[in-house]
């Protein structure tokens, strides 16, 4: 009963969705004010119906109704109920309903809380939202159906993929699909602003919290995506430039330029026409990043389903929504107003070369991803992989990080050179300190993550700098938003360089009782015993390590057997130390009845998860004083001035 | 701004719908091909499969004679298929050595009494260790080694009945 009336919620939610569409086109096309109450009912409705055939699902497959197919191709009764709950997404079908459940919780969130925006504008925004989860109903409806009954059921299910067992799983998705359908929101608000001509601070202010949620969540996303990487797939490494990560980063990178050319349009006026086709970039490409996922045309770690039927339909909608989009932003941008000039040495001067910058690198990774394509048309197989993309963003970004320090603690409007040099004294001479900390320390490095190290130390000075002379318990709260996230970055970049820098790598062979080194660590082999898990067996061995000042301490990592499906991982086993992580993968048994180990020292290398955490903190802060602000100026007595 | 830069984000928007496109709908060829075809043999020994027949080593394959070494498993259904065309290849005096692959004794002696037993040695490779080593993806697949003991073809997949005449003129051509 529970699937079936999932799927009748599903039915109800696309016919709402068709109404609301319908709705706002008439309502716009015939200037019919009464129709807007309409439109905001039956976007609140349909993201209540929606939510519930999600809920059908999850119900569904914590019940374990193995008559379900989705539930009988995707989870095992003997599973733990977390994984049944993230089996729920941990696969196509369910992963798309996952999509437009946010999507249409987001529609009705705007319907219900938006009351700046003129009414027109809103009611095209509601109607360009219903207009997309439309087109994801219809992808649902007819070519995945998340609630087919399979008769007779079986007696039990086939299993999830190992690798995806993993608590990291049961967020990962969420937030992500979280941060893609933010962007889809801003993207609405964009297509409306278009149809009304209404690009303005007020359109920005309306847009600006769907852009931090958005950037909130993937910045999550993409933080706890990289430490699932590292810790679950044994590699050691934190990044990939796996189609699939790139997938993710580029709506980031998007949405990142976008977060700060919606203030310039918010504070200042300016940058009307690239805010909008900023917002029509993000969005494009966390569609473009679902077709990468879904349709499996390029090779990836991430092995889900491939379907090229999927992929045409995923393709389809891309080139209906965007196209449109694009058409619309040629014909209508000429009309809309220019904003408010300004000097090119100023704040608005240095927001407008970090979305430039953004892009470049944008530019880099979206050709990087989809090279081996262009390739394959002229008949050579390749792939693109980490010496092309360190080399050429890993240059462009640190350039943006110097941007970066410099542009908060410029004025508005114009700003004179040598003041600005004065205020920099202090990053520019933490930078240069860093970097000849680091030579006279460690002895010539690489340039990439020296300048890294340097670029760290001199941005996390000037990430605090707009604090300084300034009552600390009276500045605004998105103040701190900023300082923290740009705090974040360094961070996380002087996790990145120095790890890339200092890492010690061991790869041996070793029988039990034989010490192996790495940095100041001598690990001994105790022995390997099998171990018994809820739904694996595995071997793990039990390893000592010593480090050079006497301390003693143990890790187990395992070779895990999975029997639903027949599959092997690498547990790794990862110590937490002061100054990094020893982290620990088990291989296989030689011939001769040796063990492989590989183990790696990586110093600072927790500092990037860190720095990705206060990334996502400086959002949240970021999006709680806008959103306080703006109703602290609601109210008559509004006085505050703008930062 | 001029009026016709503004449809340049569409034209560009177009390149990259073409591109990913045409990725979608080309006729993929997925296969793995060994990076080892044109490098020589890696070292192993195997121990032997079936009783009555030697195992495998990678000194075998340097006397002087090109052979080919077949990759197989008893529980291989495409290995049915091409057991016949191997007969084939051994009747025109083709040595053929094999690696068996995650298999017991007991299969492999019935596979060989149901299908024909065109090797002339077969080595137990229960953890595909030798089989991932030359870089295969999968079973069936037969490689050509020359008389130094080089791979010069990889052939991934069933041999069928037009491959014969292949491998024959590769084999001539690796003495």
């Amino acid at each position: 009963m529970t699937a079936e009336f999932g799927l009748a919620a599903l039915w109800l939610a696309a016919a709402l969705a068709v109404l609301q569409c319908a709705l706002a086109t008439l309502g716009l096309a015939r200037g019919r004010a009464e129709a807007f109450g309409a439109v905001r009912a039956a976007a609140v409705v349909q993201g209540a119906l929606v939510a519930a055939a999600m809920a059908a699902l999850i119900a569904c497959f914590l019940a374990s109704d193995m008559s379900v197919a989705l539930v009988a191709t995707n989870s095992h009764s003997m599973k733990p109920w977390l994984y049944k709950l993230a089996g729920a997404w941990g696969n196509h079908e369910g992963s798309m309903l996952l999509w437009v459940t946010i999507l249409g919780l987001a529609g009705g969130a705007v319907a219900r809380f938006e009351r700046r925006l003129a009414e027109r504008t809103l009611m095209a925004t509601l109607g360009a939202q219903a207009a997309i989860a439309l087109g994801f109903y219809a992808f649902l409806l007819f070519a995945s159906n998340p609630f087919a009954r399979l008769d007779p059921a079986p007696a039990d299910g086939a299993g999830l993929n190992p690798l995806l067992q993993d608590p990291g799983l049961a967020f990962h998705p969420p937030t992500l699909y979280a941060g893609y359908v933010g962007l889809s929101v801003a993207f609405s608000f964009a297509v409306g602003a278009l149809v009304t001509r209404d690009v303005g601070p007020v359109f920005a202010r309306a847009m600006r919290p769907w852009v931090l949620i958005a950037w909130t969540f993937l910045t999550l996303g993409i933080t706890a995506g990289s430490y699932w990487a590292y810790y679950e797939l044994g590699w050691g490494g934190w990044w990939f430039w796996d189609p699939v990560e790139n997938a993710s980063l580029m709506p980031w990178l998007a949405a990142t330029a976008l977060l700060h050319s919606v203030s310039v349009l918010a504070t200042r006026d300016g940058l009307r026409a690239w805010t909008v086709m900023l917002a029509v970039v993000a969005f494009s490409m966390s569609m473009l990043g679902t077709f990468l996922v879904r349709s499996g045309i390029l090779t990836s770690v991430h092995a889900f389903a491939v379907d090229p039927a999927r992929g045409s339909f995923i393709l389809a909608l891309l080139v209906l929504y965007i196209g449109a989009a694009l058409v619309l932003f040629a014909l209508r941008i000429g009309t809309v107003r220019q904003g408010t000039p300004f000097d090119p040495l100023s704040r608005e001067g240095s927001l407008v070369a970090n979305n430039l910058l953004l892009t470049v690198i944008l530019g880099i990774v979206l050709i990087g991803t989809f090279y081996p394509i262009v390739a394959a048309a002229f008949g050579t197989q390749l792939s693109v992989g980490p010496p092309f993309f360190d080399s050429t963003a890993g240059p462009v970004a640190l350039l943006l990080v110097a941007v970066m320090a410099a542009g908060p603690l410029m004025r508005w409007r114009r700003e004179d050179g040598e003041a600005l040099l004065q205020r920099m004294t202090w990053p520019i001479a933490a930078t240069l300190a860093a970097g000849a900390g680091v030579f006279v320390l460690a002895g010539p490095i690489r340039p990439l993550p020296l300048a890294g190290i340097a670029l760290a130390a001199g941005l996390a000075v000037a990430s605090l700098a707009p604090l300084a002379r300034r009552n600390l318990r009276r500045a605004p709260l998105f103040l701190y938003g900023m300082v923290v996230a740009h705090l974040g970055i360094a961070v996380s970049l002087a996790g990145m360089a120095a790890s890339t820098a200092f890492t010690r790598e061991t790869l041996a062979a070793v029988g039990a009782g034989e010490p192996v080194r790495v940095a100041g660590y001598s690990v001994t082999l105790d022995g390997v015993r099998p171990v018994i898990g809820d739904n694996w067996t595995a071997l793990e061995a039990r390893l000592s390590v010593l480090d050079d000042d006497g301390a003693r301490f143990v890790l187990r990592p395992q070779v895990r057997y999975f029997t639903d499906p027949v599959t092997s991982t690498n547990e790794s086993a990862i110590a937490t130390l002061a100054g990094g992580q020893l982290y620990t993968v088990l291989g296989a048994m030689g011939e001769d009845g040796r063990w492989q180990l590989r183990l790696w020292w990586k110093p600072f290398v927790t500092l990037i998860w860190l720095g990705g955490a206060l990334i996502a903190l400086g959002g949240i802060l970021s999006l709680v004083g806008h959103v306080l602000r703006e109703r602290r100026q609601r109210r008559p007595v509004a006085s505050e001035v703008p930062a | 701004m001029r009026r016709w830069l503004l449809w340049l984000p569409l034209c560009a928007f177009g390149v990259i719908v073409a591109v990913v496109a045409w990725g979608l709908y080309r006729p993929a060829d997925r296969t793995v091909y060994s990076r080892l075809v044109g490098q020589p043999l890696p070292d192993f020994t195997l121990a032997p499969m079936v009783q009555g027949k030697p195992g495998v080593s990678s000194a075998d394959f340097r006397q002087g004679t090109p052979r080919l070494l077949n990759v197989f498993a008893s529980w291989c259904v495409p290995c049915i298929a091409e057991a016949p065309h191997l007969m084939t290849l051994k009747a025109a005096g083709v040595p053929i050595d094999a690696v068996a692959i995650n298999d017991k004794p007991d299969a492999v002696t019935r596979f060989l009494r149901r299908n024909g037993d065109p090797y002339a040695r077969i080595g137990d490779d229960r953890h595909s260790r030798l089989q991932l080593a030359l870089g295969s993806s999968g079973v069936p697949e037969t490689f050509v080694i020359d008389a130094r003991g080089r791979i010069v073809k990889q052939h991934v997949g069933d041999i069928r009945a037009e491959d014969v005449p292949i491998l024959l003129q590769t084999l001539a051509a690796a003495k």
